[in-house]
């Protein structure tokens, strides 16, 4: 197969048109916040189109599968980061190069530039022989690699950079400044003045001090008297720095298109796998979903809501992970019980999860049975308008009329606290309405509502509660369960808590 | 150069971390009052009087001996050692405050004028160093100080000052710059270096036929205001390591004179705290130190250093004989000196550590891997909760640092619930505490813990009480004998509300 695009197994996958605008659900599951944190740094690849893409094909996604557990091989990502930087350090010196204005100093900014270019091809190919890859992506990928590197127009390339910028580093001069006037001249093992006073005082030194260095500012670009110098320099030394116009104008289109298209499309993978190492450190897991699109018996153990769980990672809280399940003729998670119980962020992560493995990501979770879907709807009750209540109701029922009518049995439907600003009665009413849909329709939901009727609507819903802590009420648990909790034991004895029973201190001292 | 006076191979670091207990220990043990009897105003002494006591912990008996001595040779020779700290204290001070010029200047060319000048002043200053040290040096005999003055022999000859003195006039370049540099990013001028005139002149024939390489030259305009200011910019680089490496050596210099001060603060807080205390005419002796596997702790005449320092009237001296003992087990009236007899052995042990004399006649102990104190605190009003679980709370934080050997005391602890589940905690810590080898001293008023401790009848026990005369009175001394039921606090009612007599 010959390499053709790092994100699209197949050909036609990579040719519609980028999608620039994020699905409607996106904010409702804070799936912006994600993709936000994820492509954070990044911004010069315009990665968010990739992410507004779901794939719908278990073929596309196994493709990407396969690329994701390849670059779990930490050489093997390390290799492409690297092979990243040097294709950014390549940019930024081109740009320089552009910007500047006497030519000895461009002409060496667009020689940097091919130098780090060719490190970067060579150590990518280098790396990709020798790293056990087994997807499809990077195996043609390396074929490509490998055939590029062995041809003349990359030799070539090399070989002259390589030559110039030895040349180059040979060059040392000497300049006497006396008053006005400066001379240029070949170096000749002038002995360092520095080192003398350094040796002098030595006996002195007792620990690290100040560094009076000063910092000259780094400015790419040369005032007069340095490019007159340098002139001069150029002048002792006739055959290095012709040779340097001659490199320059023949090497103008050095570039090659498809390594150019790789550089951005594996950040995709890049941006993700470093986003979830993130929490890999903190002892959170992730795994790669098993997909289907007939079986509907999703599960899922120790999922997380992703969005929820960098900001409590960025404030050092512990993360509750959940588990849930739908077997046989179950399809929709009905979430009731206490507030602030972490409910809302249970269906988000429901949301998320199956969102994530759509684009072929690794989930939140220790393992995840998801269903594919062919549109995912979300409806979050919004709290601005509290002023409208009769509007806000229409408005609902006219959003979930809409879903409704869009939805299929192969959708995935979210709602959460709908209906809140009715009287309870009718709250009743219209959630056994809209429940009663939902499940002739087939689709799978999660249902967030304070209704307890709708928890035991049928042998298609299954009731899952928010809990808290039996002792102490005010602590929150933020474990939704499918059944009540039973109450906690915390009878410990405060010495036991403090580990300073005669057993426990044995334990704890060192002999 | 290093002075070497309170390590034998290492600096005295004023950095060092201090023991993550040392707040409790300068509270449980009223550690300012002798901190402040060695620094006499001087707010230096007093920060490195603070760090040795309190790193004291740290140290081997080879350190403490070899600190032993030296604060010997101090109180021997009380002039020498204060006239050598006064110097290095000058000298830090004449530097801080003499000059104009700034280290912080973003000049090359400033850093160099300001460095050369401030050498001028330390040349003088290690001069007269040198001058004291001759003049003295013959009545030490400690190891440290005569390793000291050898150094300051070797390494301060006459024809060394005139080897700076020779920088110092090279360093104002009569004859132009001369940089060497290589074609850095961009082929922009780098790696500027300061390069000496090439010091072999050739004669008159081979400057003739010599192969003369090119030499090419421009000048600025002399109204080429931007010209000349790249000019002196590119000036600077050639000098910027010259004026960093000279502005180090300075740096260095005062260093020295830092560390010099350093070394001698601790020996100058042990002559003023020596001094104050004969004044009195308390008795202090060099103890005698024991490896920290051995059971010795024996003393005679010991006393609370701080009790003595602030009051005028003599105080009560204690005895003791625990050698191959564990623990030690104090109990008795209120009021009666068991806190005063706690701390004094919390503060022998320190001062012991640090490599100082101890407030005793005589005194030997093992050397303790660490100290730990815990004691009964005040009653917390923010905490509603818990007074057991703040106490246990402060309890297993020392269990996370306790090794073998390490020392604890104990005052009034786990008290603060009812006699016999406190007993009961009580049991089951100190127990597991010997078993891992701690060396605990415990005040308390758990009759049935100290009791059942008692009973056992343990050779490596030792029991202490308050004594109280038969009339109630106090002696503040402690003598050897086992828990009495009561804590005596009739008496202490008696005495503050009068007995009706």
């Amino acid at each position: 197969m010959p390499f053709h695009s790092i994100l699209f197994g197949k050909t036609e996958d990579g040719l519609h048109e980028e999608q620039r605008d994020a699905p409607a659900f996106f904010v409702d599951l804070n799936l912006d916040q994600i993709i936000d944190a994820v492509t954070a740094g990044k911004e010069e690849y315009d990665l968010k189109p990739f992410f507004y893409t779901p794939g719908d094909d278990a073929d596309a996604i196994r493709y990407r599968h396969e690329i994701m557990r390849d670059l779990e091989n930490e050489t093997l990502f390390e290799s492409i980061i690297s092979f990243s930087r040097r294709m950014c350090a390549m940019r930024e010196h081109l740009s320089q190069a552009d910007k500047l204005q006497y030519k000895h100093q461009k002409e060496k900014w667009f020689l940097d530039a091919v130098e780090i270019y060719c490190e970067a091809v060579h150590s990518l190919a280098h790396d990709l022989a020798r790293v056990d890859s087994k997807s499809r992506g990077f195996s043609s990928l390396r074929e490509y690699l490998a055939d590029y590197a062995k041809s003349v127009r990359f030799t070539a390339l090399l070989a002259e950079t390589k030559k110039l910028k030895a040349d180059l580093s040979t060059v040392k001069y000497c300049l006497l400044i006396r008053g006005n006037s400066v001379q240029v001249r070949k170096y000749e093992s002038e002995i360092d003045y520095t080192a003398d006073v350094e040796r002098t005082f030595e006996r002195f030194k007792q620990g690290a001090v100040k560094d009076y260095r000063v910092e000259f500012p780094d400015r790419p670009n040369m005032n007069h008297v340095e490019a007159s110098v340098l002139d001069l320099v150029a002048r002792l030394h006739p055959e290095i720095f012709s040779a340097l116009d001659d490199y320059c104008l023949k090497n103008a289109r050095y570039l090659d298109e498809t390594i150019r298209i790789f550089d951005r499309e594996i950040q995709f993978y890049v941006a993700y796998l470093e986003h979830v190492a993130r929490f890999k450190r903190i002892g959170l897991k992730f795994c790669y979903p098993r997909i289907s699109l007939e079986c509907r018996n999703v599960r899922v153990s120790e999922g997380f809501d992703l969005a929820l769980a960098d900001r409590l990672r960025a404030e050092d809280s512990t993360i509750v992970c959940n588990d849930f399940f739908l077997n046989d003729k179950e399809r929709v998670i009905v979430v009731s019980g206490p507030n602030q119980g972490g409910k809302t962020t249970f269906a988000r992560a429901f949301g998320q999860l199956h969102y994530l493995a759509s684009l072929g990501c690794p989930v939140p979770g220790r393992e995840a049975h998801l269903a594919l879907f062919d549109a995912l709807f979300a409806h979050f009750e919004k709290e601005e308008s509290i002023t409208n209540l009769r509007g806000k109701l229409l408005d609902d029922l006219i959003r979930i009329r809409d879903i409704v009518a869009r939805a299929t049995s192969n959708s995935i439907i979210i709602i959460n606290e709908i209906f809140s600003s009715t009287t309870l009665s009718d709250a009743v009413f219209l959630g056994l309405k809209l429940m009663d849909k939902i499940v002739r329709l087939g689709a799978l939901c999660v249902y967030v509502t304070f209704i307890d009727e709708l928890a035991s609507f049928s042998e298609a819903t299954v009731s899952m509660v928010s809990t808290v802590d039996p002792e102490n009420p005010a602590l929150r648990t933020y474990r939704i369960i499918r059944k009540p909790a039973d109450g906690l034991s915390y009878a410990l004895s405060i010495a036991e808590k403090h580990g300073l029973t005669y057993d426990r201190l044995k334990e704890r001292i060192p002999s | 150069m290093k002075a070497f006076l309170m390590n034998r191979d290492h600096d005295f670091d004023l950095q060092t971390k201090l023991p993550q207990n040392h707040q409790a220990l300068i509270n449980d043990l009223g550690l300012n009052a002798l901190l402040d009897a060695m620094a006499c105003g001087d707010e230096f002494i007093l920060d490195v009087a603070k760090k040795a006591v309190l790193s004291g912990l740290n140290n081997d008996p080879d350190t403490i001996r070899y600190r032993q001595s030296v604060l010997q040779d101090c109180l021997n020779n009380p002039s020498v050692v204060r006239a050598m700290y006064d110097l290095s204290a000058e000298s830090i001070e004449k530097e801080r405050t003499a000059y104009f010029f700034s280290f912080l200047s973003k000049y090359p060319d400033s850093i160099l004028r300001r460095a050369i000048e401030v050498l001028q002043v330390f040349v003088g200053m290690l001069q007269k160093l040198k001058t004291i040290a001759d003049g003295g040096k013959d009545k030490f005999t400690s190891e440290g100080f005569t390793t000291f003055f050898a150094m300051l022999d070797e390494e301060l000859g006459a024809e060394y000052f005139d080897r700076i003195q020779n920088h110092l006039k090279e360093l104002r370049f009569h004859d132009g710059f001369l940089i060497s540099a290589e074609l850095g990013k961009g082929n922009k001028g780098d790696h500027h270096v300061l390069r000496k005139g090439q010091a072999v002149k050739m004669g008159w024939m081979k400057r003739i036929f010599a192969n003369k390489p090119p030499v090419y030259a421009f000048s600025i305009h002399e109204r080429d205001e931007s010209g000349a200011r790249a000019l002196s910019e590119l000036r600077d680089r050639g000098i910027n390591l010259v004026a960093n490496a000279l502005a180090q050596s300075t740096d260095h210099i005062l260093s020295f004179f830092r560390m010099l001060r350093t070394e001698l603060a601790f020996y100058i807080g042990g002559l003023n705290l020596h001094e104050k205390l004969a004044l009195k005419g308390e008795p202090t002796s060099f103890p005698r130190l024991a490896v920290p596997d051995e059971r010795r702790h024996t003393f005679h005449g010991l006393y609370d250093v701080c009790l003595a320092l602030s009051l005028d009237e003599a105080i009560v001296r204690n005895d003791m004989k625990a050698d191959d003992k564990d623990i030690v087990i104090i109990t008795g009236a209120n009021q009666g000196g068991k806190t005063t007899f706690l701390r004094s052995v919390g503060l022998s042990q320190l001062m012991m550590q640090c490599g100082m004399f101890v407030p005793a006649e005589s005194f030997c102990s093992s050397v303790c891997g660490n100290l730990f104190t815990h004691y009964k605190r005040e009653e917390d009003v923010t905490m509603k909760s818990g007074k057991l679980d703040e106490e246990l709370g402060r309890m297993s934080d020392i269990v996370d640092h306790l090794t073998p050997n390490s020392m604890l005391l104990l005052n009034e602890s786990f008290a603060a619930t009812n006699e016999r589940e406190g007993s009961e905690i009580s049991r089951q810590i100190i127990g597991a505490l010997l078993e891992k080898r701690i060396r605990i001293f415990f005040v308390t008023h758990l009759y049935e813990f100290a009791d059942g401790f008692f009973q056992k009848n343990s050779v490596k026990t030792v029991f202490l009480r308050a004594e109280r005369r038969n009339d109630g009175g106090r002696t503040f001394r402690m003598i050897e004998g086992g828990p009495l039921r009561t804590g005596y606090g009739e008496d202490l009612y008696n005495k503050i509300f009068g007995t009706g007599k």
